[in-house]
C-alpha cells in the first residue's frame, strides 16, 4: 500500500516536474527564439531552429513531443555547439555526483561526531561552542564561505589549488564549501536526537545492567539516534545539489551547475532546461531513496502504514 | 547574543541612513585609486574600476532589504491565501493545492528561483518575480497545517453555527492567531531571501551592473583575489554580520513569541 501510495504520488510530481521545466522556455519575454539567437541572427536562422524546438506547434503538441523525447533518452541539442544535450550531461554529471558526495562524507564525518560531542557535554561550555558555531555556520551561504576558504587555504596559504579540476586536491575547496554547512546542520541534529535517546528507560536499563558509557552510548543510544539523520541527509541533499551550482561557479569545477551557469549566459535556453530537470530528478529520486532507507532501517515504521 | 544582534542591526541602519545623508557616491568611478586598500579617503578601500567599496556595500544593503521585503511580503499574501484555502476547506481544494506545492518544493533550494530568473533576465524586478514564484510554498504550507488544527477549535465552530462568512471567520478568527508564528518565519525568511538575492546577483541573474549588490561584489571579489584580497574579504565580512544579526533576531523573536520550538 505504502509503495503504491509512494509510486502514485511520485508520478505526479515528477509529472509537474516535467511541466514546469518544459513552461520555463515559454516564460522568456517576448519571443524565445529572438532572445536565443540575439538581433543579427538570419530569418533563415530564426525560421530553423522555431521549427528545431517546434514552437509553431499547439501547446500540447509540443509537450507530448518533449515528453515523447525525453522518455527516448533526447534532450534536443545545443543551441550553441549543436551538440546532443545528453552527451554533455553524461560527460558533466559524474563531477558534480562527485563532489555531492565528498560533501556529503565531509558533513557526515565532521557533523556527527561533533553532535555526539556536544550531546555528551550537554549545557556544558563545550556544548555552547559547539551549538553556537554550528547553528551559525549553517546560516552562512556557500557563496560567502567559498570565496573565504579559496583565500585562506588557496592565495594565503597556498596549500590548496585556487580552482579549476587538474589536479586531486581541486576538489578539497569545494567539497568542503558544501560539506561544512551540511556539517553543521548535522551537528544539531545529532545532538538534539542522542539527547532525546539518553533520556529513554532502555539507556537506563543498559546502565543499570553495569555497561561502560561508551558501550550504553555506541551500541545503544547511537543506534536509535542516528535514524533521524537519515531523513536529514535525504532533505538536504536538495540543497546541496543547488549549492553545487554556487560552488561549481566559484571553484570552475566543470559539472552541471556549472554547466547551467554557462548555458544561462550563452542563453542557451535547451541545455538550462536539462539541467534544471535533471537537477530536480536526481533530487526526487535521492528523496524516495531516504524514505525506504529510513523504513528498512527503522522497523517500527511499516510499509503499511 | 541577543544585544550584539541588536548592535549590529542598529549599526547598519545607522550606517545606511549615514551613507544617504552624506550622499556617497557609490557609482563614481576614480581610476586613480583602482584596487587600492583601505585608507581615509576610502575606508573599506576601492574596487576594480576606483569606487569606494564602503558606498557600494551601503547601497548594497539597501538594496537587499529592499529585495527582502517586498519579496517577503508578496510570499507571505499567496502562501497565506493558498494555505488558508487548503487548511479551511480539505478536501479536494487542499489536495490540488498541496500537490502545486509538492510540485515547488520537488526543486531543490534555489534550483528554481535561478531557473526562472534565466528565462525572465535579469534585473531587479524580474528578480523579485524569481524569487516570490518560489519562496510561497513554506508560507503554504505553514499556514494550511495550523488552519487544519484551528479550524474545528470551538471558537471557530462557534463563529460558523453563528453564520459568519467564510473570509470572516478565516480573517477573524484564525488568521490572528496565526500572526505571530508568522511574523518569525517571515524574520527567517527576510534572511534567507537577502541570501537568494546575493546568490542570484553572484551568478549574474539579480541586480546589474553599475548598481550595487552584495552577490555582484563577492564575485568581483573572486575575480581579484589574488591582487587585492581585502575588496573580498571586506564585502565577506560585511554580508556575514548581518546575516547573522539577522538570524539572531528571528531567535529572539521566536523565544519572545514563544512559538515551535525548532524541531
Amino acid at each position: 500500500m505504502f509503495l503504491i501510495k509512494k509510486i502514485s504520488s511520485l508520478v505526479t510530481v515528477i509529472f509537474g516536474v516535467l511541466l514546469l521545466t518544459f513552461l520555463l522556455i515559454h516564460l522568456v519575454p517576448g519571443d524565445p527564439v529572438d532572445v536565443m539567437l540575439g538581433e543579427s541572427a538570419s530569418i533563415a536562422d530564426r525560421l530553423a531552429l522555431r521549427n528545431d524546438l517546434g514552437l509553431n506547434d499547439p501547446l500540447l503538441y509540443q509537450f507530448t513531443t518533449y515528453f515523447n523525447k525525453l522518455a527516448h533518452g533526447d534532450f534536443g541539442q545545443s543551441i550553441h555547439t549543436k551538440t546532443p544535450i545528453i552527451d554533455m550531461l553524461k560527460a558533466r554529471y559524474p563531477a558534480t555526483l562527485k563532489l555531492a558526495l565528498l560533501s556529503l562524507i565531509i558533513g557526515l564525518v565532521i557533523g556527527v561526531p561533533m553532535g555526539i560531542f556536544a550531546a555528551l557535554k550537554a549545557n556544558h561550555w563545550q556544548d555552547i561552542m559547539v551549538t553556537l558555531i554550528s547553528v551559525r555556520f549553517s546560516a552562512m551561504p556557500a557563496f560567502w564561505l567559498g570565496p573565504m576558504l579559496m583565500l585562506i587555504f588557496a592565495v594565503w596559504l597556498g596549500w590548496l589549488p585556487v580552482s579549476g579540476m587538474e589536479s586531486n586536491a581541486a576538489i578539497i575547496l569545494p567539497a568542503l564549501t558544501l560539506g561544512f554547512g551540511l556539517s553543521a546542520i548535522l551537528t544539531r541534529m545529532t545532538r538534539t536526537s542522542l539527547l532525546e535517546v539518553l533520556n529513554d528507560d532502555y539507556i537506563r536499563t543498559a546502565r543499570a545492567k553495569g555497561l561502560s558509557e561508551k558501550a550504553v552510548i555506541l551500541r545503544h543510544a547511537l543506534r536509535a539516534a542516528l535514524l533521524p539523520i537519515i531523513t536529514i541527509v535525504g532533505l538536504q541533499m536538495g540543497s546541496l545539489l543547488a549549492g553545487t551550482v554556487i560552488t561549481e561557479t566559484i571553484f570552475s569545477w566543470d559539472g552541471i551547475g556549472l554547466l547551467l551557469v554557462e548555458s544561462i549566459e550563452k542563453r542557451d535556453y535547451p541545455v538550462t532546461q536539462a539541467c534544471v530537470l535533471v537537477v530536480a530528478l536526481s533530487y526526487v529520486l535521492v528523496n524516495l531513496m531516504t524514505d525506504f532507507l529510513y523504513r528498512m532501517a527503522d522497523p517500527r515504521v511499516k510499509f503499511a502504514s | 547574543m541577543k544585544k550584539f544582534a541588536l548592535t549590529v542591526l542598529i549599526f547598519w541602519l545607522l550606517a545606511v541612513v549615514l551613507g544617504e545623508l552624506l550622499q556617497l557616491k557609490p557609482n563614481q568611478i576614480d581610476l586613480q585609486s583602482i584596487l587600492a586598500t583601505p585608507s581615509v579617503a576610502h575606508w573599506f578601500g576601492a574596487d576594480d574600476i576606483g569606487r569606494d567599496i564602503l558606498a557600494r556595500v551601503l547601497a548594497g544593503v539597501q538594496v537587499s532589504l529592499l529585495v527582502a521585503v517586498v519579496v517577503t511580503i508578496i510570499t507571505i499574501l499567496i502562501g497565506v491565501c493558498v494555505g488558508l484555502l487548503a487548511g479551511f476547506y480539505g478536501g479536494t481544494i487542499d489536495r490540488m493545492l498541496m500537490q502545486i506545492t509538492d510540485i515547488f518544493l520537488a526543486f531543490p533550494g534555489m534550483l528554481l528561483a535561478i531557473a526562472f530568473a534565466a528565462v525572465l533576465g535579469p534585473g531587479l524586478v524580474n528578480l523579485t518575480i524569481a524569487l516570490s514564484v518560489t519562496g510561497w510554498v513554506s508560507y503554504a504550507r505553514l499556514t494550511r497545517g495550523q488552519t487544519l488544527g484551528l479550524r474545528n477549535r470551538q471558537h471557530v465552530l462557534a463563529a460558523e453555527s453563528l453564520g459568519a462568512s467564510v473570509p470572516r471567520m478565516l480573517f477573524k478568527h484564525i488568521l490572528p492567531l496565526l500572526a505571530s508564528i508568522l511574523v518569525v518565519e517571515a524574520t527567517y525568511s527576510l534572511a534567507s531571501v537577502m541570501i537568494a538575492e546575493a546568490s542570484l546577483s553572484f551568478l549574474g541573474l539579480g541586480i546589474q551592473a553599475p548598481n550595487a549588490s552584495w552577490g555582484a561584489m563577492l564575485r568581483d571579489g573572486v575575480r581579484y583575489m589574488l591582487v587585492a584580497p581585502h575588496y573580498v574579504l571586506i564585502v565577506g565580512l560585511s554580508l556575514m554580520s548581518l546575516i547573522l544579526a539577522i538570524n539572531l533576531g528571528g531567535d529572539y523573536l521566536r523565544d519572545k513569541l514563544d512559538v515551535r520550538t525548532e524541531n
